[in-house]
């Protein structure tokens, strides 16, 4: 239950931020759900393309309508945005705009001309996406080949003179242990890292409880960016860890609908990129009158600009610090969104995650119908034995004690 | 002294207006600062039209009991180049 408040005088940015911004800090827009990679966890699902995706021009006048608003720079993802033959032209078209851009990829087309060209621009930040530090942790969930496209592009961004190119890395469990071999790829090309959190969002959902890290891990992560949190970026990814103690450098807070949103590539403005689904749209530009109108008046944005209750966390003497975690790692996992986060560092998301509940079905799929050579295949990297090193008894694990309490 | 020198904006940086205040992006630097109250904004946008930065304050109305707090905003804003000296033509 939300109402909606007169937003105080004064307050701290925290609370200023709760109330909603005239126009969205950070917000992200994929280009187009084509790809040619196929990750096991992608966010959106993508793959092919939708042929409803926006013309040059309609991008063009959604640029527009950014610099109207002032929004001063945008993350451009996908899909694999930069094989839109487009591409490089918006690039331009938004720097020109005063629209600075980041955009993600996998490096497919970052070669040593685009190097060049992308070192000589101002305003143009470039994250290329990593998921493991060697070739088999990464190829495992992006898929073979996937590790050497992204290190040949950080070369040739590197030879080019394009200073500090992002790594962006989604923490998974078989990652976390290479926080520091990450650090050190990132050092090598004089790039930045940026960690982001595992999200069961899209095709995430389907392998997130094999993913994402463990207890144990979390607390590793949590030790790991409180001492490099300064040179480390993480979007604010993981305010649900600030229940370990102190809080992590950033806002500490759920930005979606707030100042944070996503556009999609058919024009769907989203909540947040990890809510890609019919519960978190809150309009299309094309059909609601632009950007700005969905942006300012959708009654989903302004619900979410309400005072939220804290539900089964507001006893929690944690709440003020995690503010209950991420609403889409909620919703996709199927728990209550006034509950606690599914990973909560406190042990209430498994407790949750044991109980009822009900996975959302996906409300857009473009993944691609039948699998390529570029899918990553999952069931090579089994690090561990099933039960133990030497369960050979047909009863290794039984406990007859166990199985009926 | 602050107060007596001339300031302004940075050439690269931008005010969006927001409820609470507003933001400062630098194009440059990409630095996103915030102000946070409207009074903040209005010196701010004040100091390149003003003698200096007294008389910018002044111009937005802030009592003179409150200009050690301005000053001490102003100096954050100049630390991240919000704002700059403003080097006046030699007459």
């Amino acid at each position: 239950m939300t109402t909606t408040r007169e937003r105080p005088a004064t307050g701290s940015l925290v609370q200023q931020f709760e109330y909603g911004l005239d126009a969205p800090i950070c917000l992200t827009w994929e280009l187009t759900y084509a790809c040619n990679l196929e990750c096991a966890h992608c966010l959106s699902s993508s793959g092919r393309r939708d042929p409803r995706e926006l013309t040059t021009e309609q991008c063009e006048a959604v640029i527009d309508e950014l610099q109207r608003m002032q929004v001063f720079y945008v993350n451009i993802g996908g899909g694999e945005p930069t094989i839109r033959p487009d591409f490089w032209h918006l690039l331009q078209y938004a720097v020109d705009h005063q629209v600075g851009v980041k955009f993600s990829t996998n490096g497919v087309r970052i070669t040593p001309e685009r190097a060049r060209f992308l070192a000589s621009t101002d305003y143009v930040d470039v994250q290329i996406s990593l998921d493991g530090a060697t070739a088999e942790v990464n190829d495992h969930v992006r898929g073979p080949g996937s590790y050497n496209m992204a290190l040949t592009a950080l070369q040739n961004l590197a030879d080019a003179g394009f200073r500090d190119a992002k790594i962006s890395v989604v923490c998974t469990r078989h990652n976390i242990g290479q926080l520091d071999e990450f650090k050190a790829l990132a050092d090598r090309f004089g790039a930045t890292l940026r960690l982001t959190r595992l999200r069961p969002s899209g095709r995430g959902a389907e392998v997130w409880d094999e993913l994402h890290p463990l207890p144990e891990q979390q607390r590793d992560l949590y030790d790991w960016l409180m001492a490099h949190g300064e040179d480390v970026l993480t979007g604010d990814s993981f305010f649900h860890l600030a229940a370990f103690g102190e809080a992590l450098p950033g806002l500490n807070l759920c930005g979606a609908g707030r100042v944070v949103c996503l556009i999609d590539p058919i024009g769907d403005v989203y909540a947040c990129p990890f809510a890609i689904h019919d519960n978190f749209l809150a309009g299309n530009l094309l059909t609601d009158g632009g950007f700005r109108q969905v942006w300012q008046t959708s009654e989903l944005f302004q619900e979410l600009r309400s005072p939220q209750t804290g539900g089964a966390c507001a006893s929690c003497s944690f709440f003020d610090s995690c503010r209950g975690g991420c609403m889409a790692a909620k919703f996709f996992t199927g728990l209550p969104l006034d509950g606690p986060d599914p990973e909560c560092v406190q042990g209430y998301g498994e407790a949750a995650l044991a109980g009822d509940r009900v996975v959302p079905a996906p409300s857009q799929d473009h993944s691609r119908p039948n699998a390529t050579r570029n899918q990553p295949v999952m069931l090579q990297l089994l690090t561990r034995p099933p039960v133990s090193a030497c369960a050979e008894s047909p009863l290794a694990g039984f406990d007859p004690e166990g199985c009926c309490s | 002294m602050m107060l007596d020198e001339p300031w302004a904006l940075s050439p690269s940086v931008a005010l969006r207006p927001e409820p609470f205040g507003a933001l400062a992006y630098h194009f440059g630097n990409r630095r996103l600062t915030f102000l946070k109250r409207p009074e903040l904004v209005a010196v701010v946008r004040a100091l390149a039209k003003q003698p200096d930065v007294r008389s910018a304050l002044a111009n937005a109305g802030i009592p003179t009991s409150q200009h050690p707090a301005y000053v001490e905003a102003l100096r954050g804003l100049a630390a991240a180049d919000m704002i700059r000296p403003r080097v006046e033509e030699p007459r």
